[in-house]
């Protein structure tokens, strides 16, 4: 289990240095530059600014640089929103965009399963029909289509909850957002539960089970659930990455001051340092939580790890 | 040789032709499509309206069929009718163009690595599996902003560069069982060059797979194109794209819900219909999948 863990940490350097690298090349190569303005800065203000932070260098100069100051943890300063660092920046939003995804995550999980394995024991029946014909609609549907229209009949028909804000992380304010973002995951969950539950049903050891005389709730508890969870526990990690996208979009449908918003806005304005630590941060991040669902899939499967 | 195996691919096309028009589900979205299709092609002509032309008298004006604009208008006038089936007639465009682009090029990329094998195989599967990792709406995003905003060849570029990966990956799994069969092999033994396998054994075996996952791409990329509209960096205004429609309409709900409302409906049925019509396929092709 050590080996197979360490082996994969130590893939992901790789991995990361070509996302820093691709990125890099083309945010930096991409025509425009930080500094132009409706009116053009004098040229010795613009040659200063540009020698501050260390643009009149060559590409390959700055490009060593970045990489020196990731090592360190440095992100460096926002050439636009003057006075913050780029750390300061990620660190004041990602608390929210964090919080936005996990909750996602956690009710879609505590949603999808029960609602796929209702679907598998009722297989070919009403309640089957109504859950795999409302997952289909909901995988079919962009949140940003799902999430105004949630805001619309909640919002503003019902007036059961607030259309949008955030007034400092009140949780009436959480509800629409996390559910609009959990949807699709759900869905999934849902679909993947009754697939895997319908084949592990049929398998010889559950029929012996149901042989030997145990009701539904225990052959499901003691036999059935843990295998029929693995293709679950193994989307958890692409699930991570989309939501993590996903939350840009909630954040802007919503009107929600997380992270999201920096990635837009610094690559309209070609703030080079914030858009780049957007882009490592959340590669990154997505990196590992693929990586942490891959070691659950290979604690819970042995035969992974050999593979 | 040859013949025979275009009369195998026939007898699997009119198989699975037949078992498309037998799933009654998969017909109706078929039918719905074509008939979306032909409204959205036939745009200009339906409608006295362009989709920008403003009508003064009718600022902001609810849906009826009576009134002058089926699906109202918006707020600057504009008929919300002709300006979303020129959404629709976008969206469909540019999907249809990055789903091709993608095909493309993950269908060479997957049947050169999988007909190799070996060493070449590993290191090109390897650079998919590099590309997957990164985050790849980022990068459409970064792309799209950085270099000239609202260019439709951009959007097109960074849809396409974003689709074929999954599509190298069939492929590439398809060519590596089809290689060990035994018509590649006689035809190798025959004396028959590595491309003109490539294009005359593999590729044909190949499209029924290939042909299922791009139907699922189109509504991918309908997705991928009206999310960047609706950030504001894919169709700029007054274009008009199913993204930036909604985009108007969210912000207008309070007021005039059906802005939000028509775009909406079209995309939802857009993408249910691409979906189902997508399963039917598949289905026909495999139907051991069911």
């Amino acid at each position: 289990m050590l080996s197979y863990a360490l082996r994969r940490i130590a893939g992901l350097i790789p991995t990361l240095l070509v996302i820093i690298t691709v990125s890099f090349c083309v945010v930096r190569l991409a025509p425009g530059g930080p500094f132009d303005q409706e009116q053009a800065l004098p040229p010795a203000v613009r040659a200063n600014l540009e020698r501050l932070y260390g643009l009149d260098q060559p590409l390959a100069v700055q490009y060593v640089h970045y990489l020196r100051g990731l090592l360190r943890g440095d992100f460096g300063p926002s050439l636009r929103q003057r006075d913050f660092t780029v750390s300061e920046l990620v660190a004041q939003g990602l608390p929210l965009s964090a919080t936005l995804g996990l909750a996602a995550i956690l009710l879609a999980v505590l949603s999808g399963i029960p609602a796929g394995i209702l679907a598998a024991l009722w297989r070919n029946r009403g309640a089957d029909y109504c859950i795999t014909t409302l997952a289909a609609l909901a995988l079919a549907l962009p949140s940003f289509v799902t999430g105004p229209l949630l805001a619309l009949v909640f919002g503003l028909y019902l007036r059961w909850l607030p259309v949008a804000g955030w007034q400092h992380g009140a949780p009436r304010y959480l509800v629409l957002p996390v559910l609009t973002l959990a949807l699709p995951v759900a869905a999934y969950v849902a679909r993947l539960t009754r697939a895997s539950l319908l084949e592990v049903l049929n398998a010889h050891y559950v029929r012996s089970a149901r042989a030997r005389g145990l009701g539904t709730p225990r052959v499901l508890w003691r036999h059935a659930l843990r295998p029929a969870l693995m293709p679950v526990v193994s989307y958890l990690g692409p699930a991570v990455a989309f939501v993590m996208t996903g939350s840009l979009v909630i954040e802007t449908v919503f009107g929600l001051p997380g992270t999201g918003r920096y990635l837009v806005e610094g690559a309209i304005d070609r703030d080079y340092p914030l858009v780049m630590g957007m882009i490592v941060v959340y590669g990154a991040l997505t990196l590992f939580l693929n990586l942490i669902a891959d070691l659950i899939y290979g604690w819970l499967d042995p035969g992974v790890r050999h593979a | 040789m040859p013949e025979q195996a275009v009369a195998a691919a026939r007898g699997l096309w009119s198989d699975a032709g037949r078992r498309l028009t037998g799933n009654r589900i998969a017909s109706a979205a078929l039918a719905v499509m074509v008939v979306m299709a032909l409204f959205a092609v036939l745009a200009p002509h339906l409608s006295p309206w362009g989709y920008d032309s403003l009508d003064w008298e009718h600022l902001a004006l609810p849906p009826g069929l009576t009134a002058a604009h089926w699906f109202g208008t918006d707020r600057l006038g504009r008929d919300l009718f002709v300006r979303t089936l020129y959404g629709v007639r976008l969206s469909l465009f540019i999907s249809v163009l990055a789903s091709l682009v993608s095909l493309v090029i993950g269908v060479v990329w997957g049947a050169v690595a999988g007909l190799a094998g070996g060493r070449t195989d590993g290191w090109m599967m390897r650079f998919v599996d590099v590309l997957y990792s990164l985050p790849y709406l980022f990068i459409v995003i970064i792309l799209t902003t950085l270099w000239r905003r609202g260019s439709i060849a951009v959007l097109l570029l960074a849809l396409g560069a974003v689709g074929w990966l999954t599509t190298a990956r069939i492929v590439r799994g398809q060519a590596l069982a089809l290689r060990r069969r035994e018509f590649i092999e006689a035809a190798r033994a025959l004396g028959v060059p590595a491309p003109a396998i490539l294009l005359r054994h593999i590729v044909p075996n190949l499209l029924g797979p290939v042909l299922v996952y791009a139907t699922l791409t189109v509504p991918q990329m309908i997705v991928f194109e009206s999310f960047l509209s609706f950030l504001g960096l894919g169709v700029q205004e007054p274009h008009a794209s199913l993204g930036n429609l909604i985009l108007t309409g969210a912000q207008e709900m309070e007021s005039a819900p059906w802005m939000l409302l028509v775009p909406a409906a079209f995309l939802v049925g857009l993408l249910i219909c691409l979906n189902f019509l997508g399963d039917g396929l598949r289905d026909a092709f495999d139907p051991r999948e069911r």
